[in-house]
């Protein structure tokens, strides 16, 4: 057998841990987007990923092919969610479907306000999440990078907080990164990046913030190269992470040098020696 | 009544596991799948002993792919 160095998978400290579950992996995937189940699969193997989320739509009895089967081969956990819901009502009753078709408690939790911008309805969003809490559900909302925001849904009881890089699809990256600082500053949940990653560094720059882990969908689906992508994404979160528990070297104006002064030799022109 | 937004006419006293064989889902594919009736859950235990009455919304959902 030979060891895969690679990426060994313990390299970022002790993994995802949101309620009473534990990953070695810190990201998400999202399935919407990939152009067939095939490349779904290949792409999630890709990724390390031991978290997939899925959708619920009208049955259609003729499509071929189910995607839970598909997941099933993963070995991914199954997060629900509840896309496509505009009020607190239509997220809570699809919350409710997804814990009978799946058979769990868990949901990520999106109220969307408007379908330019996809984002997310604050007040819809915090009722539907204090309701399902109530219900026993494990909450994981999708939300601005609102720290007030992110804090009162933390109090109303949900499992992680989800900010958004940017908008759904958008692939603009980290907008607002002081933001997402504020928040996993304050937050006693784990926060999730959720949308806006468009390419690797974008995923690194999430988890350098100190986000607990990074979920994205259309990033590695809509890539040109959906598998390969999936490996960028996994190396980008694991390199990020570890830059974050490095700790990272202050940001300053001026330079400030390496390799110690003391000593330098006088060779007859430096100006530390010249003399004036 | 109205199945997944389009109107049917289903015999009175119809289940809802008979409406579930109606609607021509195979029994492979009714993993993942959960029904609404009238925006209530109807667990799967609860299929063969709830009727439908006339004019009931149902709706039946299924897994696909979503972010």
């Amino acid at each position: 057998m030979t060891i895969d160095r690679s990426l060994e998978r313990d390299s970022s400290g002790a993994g995802l841990a949101i309620a009473d579950r534990r990953w070695q992996s810190r990201l998400i995937v999202g399935t919407g987007g990939f152009r067939s189940l095939g490349v779904m699969k290949e792409a999630i193997v890709a990724s390390g990923t031991q978290i997939a989320t899925v959708a619920l739509r009208r049955i259609d009895p003729e499509a071929p092919g189910s995607i839970m089967d598909v997941l099933e081969e993963t070995g991914c956990f199954l997060l629900p969610n509840t896309a496509g819901c505009y009020t607190a009502h239509d997220a809570v009753v699809t919350a409710r479907l997804a814990r009978e078709a799946f058979e769990t408690d868990w949901i990520k939790l999106e109220v969307i306000g408007d379908d330019r911008t996809l984002l997310p309805e604050a007040t819809g969003l915090l009722e539907a999440a204090e309701t399902l809490v109530d219900e026993d559900f494990v909450v994981l909302p999708y939300t601005n990078d609102d720290p007030v925001l992110a804090r009162r849904l933390e109090e109303a009881g949900c499992a992680a907080v989800m900010p958004l890089g940017a908008p759904i699809g958008s692939g603009m990256g980290i907008r607002n990164p002081y933001n997402i600082g504020i928040i996993v500053e304050q937050a006693g949940v784990p926060v999730i990046c959720d949308a806006g990653v468009g390419t690797a560094s974008d995923a690194s720059i999430a988890m350098e913030l100190g986000c607990e882990g990074v979920l994205m969908a259309s990033a590695i689906a809509r890539a040109q190269d959906p598998v390969k992508m999936a490996r960028a994404m996994r190396a980008a979160v694991d390199s990020g992470r570890l830059a974050f528990e490095a700790g990272r070297i202050p940001r300053r104006t001026y330079a400030e040098a390496s390799t110690p002064m003391a000593g330098v030799p006088d060779l007859g022109e430096h100006p530390a020696t010249r003399g004036s | 009544m109205i199945v997944n937004g389009e109107e049917r006419e289903v015999p009175e006293r119809t289940t809802v596991a008979e409406l579930v064989s109606r609607a021509g889902i195979a029994d492979d594919r009714r993993r993942g799948m959960a029904i609404a009736v009238d925006a209530e859950v109807v667990p799967r235990s609860a299929w063969e002993g709830t009727e439908l009455l006339d004019g009931q919304k149902v709706e039946l959902v299924t897994a696909i792919q979503g972010g």
